[in-house]
């Protein structure tokens, strides 16, 4: 019942704040609809292909969302393990129990899949806590993330004061100008050494998975609401924990405005400290989201138009937008981090009236 | 919908693997990365700002030096002009020196040559009166025969006598 709540809470700042994705998963539905309506003239006309009936849209939505087993290429899956709380117990078990050779959900042990989800087959309450494609996709970006990053922590230890070489030199302007550019810009020269290991864990991991994402076969875990919710939360809390008289003297009582003023101004200020970490979390979902869903369209017009002329236009275009992804990827990871800054710098900002 | 639906066990999976990354991370990684950084553009600043002091210094060095090579030429140039000065003056009372006793020694034998001269003469006149008294007598001798010859001859040679 409180899921509900939240998610209708969401809902409605989804479609408020951002109609731009809006229009997109607007576009995707429309596509999937156009699939639809081009496979049924299609197989109207008297070809009778059985595999050529795609619905491109859930097609779509299968593959931007999570799932119990990490399908690389179509047959190619990596069964992954269920951890499933249910009232007789915590049970773990692989996914590969939950569906026969053929790819349809089967009963075991009283779970069955329902639209990729773990439900108790009399109907009881579960809790899921398995290792998903998102988990392993996660997990897969943390140890990389370990491996890379301590290797080069390594070679500034070996090094000492000498000039980076090899890897070091490729991460170092990285890390150099999410430091100065910014965290320090953003948060002032006083405070920013406080919060530089989390906004840089905030950046390279959003922006590794971005990556990651990217690649064929990969799980879309920026673009899941679940992960944007938590590193926004995080972030709310980190600013707030933080904040100074300053930033709660303009929550609650603005300096300088007339005092009749404060009674429309504060409930607007309060709000504005949850509406920040939810643009947060909407944002980064909305756009890898979005940018996954047009990739996948762009994909999906071969199989539409089943033409060959349409190959060459297609792969143009998925290089374009990959291009552009891996631009978003970056730029995304930056917004966030550089929206986090700001929202931690207001916060420890020292008063200067 | 199910797209803004966030799920239960990724939220708690997502703390987890965050939570260990950034400890890991920060203890492991950023702390000496942003250390050693830090200690690295120290490091160069203090080299650069080393660098402008010693050249700062160098040219303060060289200013001295300068300095102390332009008092050394001065000193030396004032040292000459007083010695130049000094053997000028030197010169000078030598000359007047030399002319002071060139001008006495001139009147001293100016005044000695007078008296010779004056000597000589006076020792010509005695030796013209010796002769002219012993060619008189020689003369006198011979033409003094008469008595108003005599005399007139005297008066004569007297009168004569008186040019001299």
């Amino acid at each position: 019942m409180k899921k509900l709540y939240f998610s209708n809470i969401l809902a409605f700042l989804f479609f408020a704040a951002t109609s731009v994705f809006a229009q997109e998963e607007h576009h995707a539905d429309s596509t999937a609809e156009h699939a639809t309506e081009a496979v049924t003239s299609h197989s109207e006309a008297g070809e009778a292909h059985e595999e050529g009936k795609l619905d491109l849209g859930h097609l779509i939505m299968h593959h931007i969302g999570d799932d119990h087993k990490w399908e690389f290429a179509h047959g190619v899956s990596v069964y992954l393990p269920c951890i499933v709380k249910t009232e007789k117990g915590i049970e773990v078990f692989s996914s590969s129990n939950l569906e026969d050779e053929h790819g349809n959900p089967v009963e075991y042990n009283g779970l069955k899949l329902e639209h990729g989800k773990i439900h108790a087959v009399d109907g009881s309450h579960v809790l899921d806590f398995s290792i998903t494609k998102n988990v392993a996709s996660m997990l897969l970006s943390a140890v990389l993330l370990i491996v890379i990053f301590l290797s080069v922590a390594g070679s500034y230890k070996k090094r000492g004061l000498q000039s980076p070489k090899g890897f070091q030199s490729l991460i170092e302007p990285i890390i150099i100008f999410i430091r100065d550019e910014v965290v320090k810009n953003n948060i002032g020269e006083k405070h920013y050494r406080r919060f530089l290991p989390y906004l840089l864990t905030l950046f390279f991991f959003i922006w590794f998975n971005n990556i990651l994402g990217l690649l064929p076969g990969g799980a879309n875990v920026t673009g899941n609401i679940a992960v944007t919710l938590v590193l926004a939360v995080i972030t709310f809390f980190v600013t707030n924990l933080n904040g100074k008289s300053t930033y709660w003297g303009h929550i609650f009582a603005m300096p300088g405005v007339p005092k009749w003023l404060l009674v429309i101004l504060t409930p607007v200020e309060i709000l504005g400290m949850f509406i920040k970490p939810i643009s947060l979390m909407i944002r980064l979902f909305a756009n890898i989201t979005a940018g996954h869903i047009i990739m996948l369209s762009f994909l999906g017009l071969i199989f539409i138009l089943k033409v060959w002329a349409v190959v060459p236009v297609v792969t143009l275009f998925s290089v374009f937008m990959n291009i552009i992804e891996l631009l978003v990827a970056f730029l995304q990871a930056f917004i966030f981090t550089m929206l986090a800054s700001s929202y931690i710098g207001s916060a420890v900002e020292e008063g200067h009236h | 919908m199910e797209l803004l639906t966030p799920d239960l066990g990724l939220i708690v999976w997502q703390l987890v693997v965050f939570g260990i990354l950034f400890f890991v991370l920060a203890k492991f990684a950023w702390k000496p990365i942003v250390s050693s950084l830090h200690e690295r553009e120290q490091s160069i600043d203090d080299a650069l700002e080393m660098a402008a002091k010693t050249r700062q210094e160098m040219a303060e060095l060289k200013a001295g030096n300068e300095k102390l090579i332009a008092e050394a030429r001065a000193e030396r140039d004032a040292l000459i002009k007083r010695a130049k000065e000094a053997s000028d003056a030197l010169i000078a009372d030598a000359k007047a020196e030399a002319q002071k006793v060139a001008t006495e020694e001139m009147d001293k034998a100016r005044a000695a040559f007078s008296q010779e001269r004056a000597n000589a003469v006076a020792a010509l006149k005695a030796d013209a009166a010796n002769l002219s008294l012993e060619i008189a007598e020689k003369i006198l001798r011979n033409q003094l025969a008469d008595r108003s010859a005599q005399e007139k001859l005297v008066s004569d040679l007297l009168s004569d006598a008186k040019l001299n």
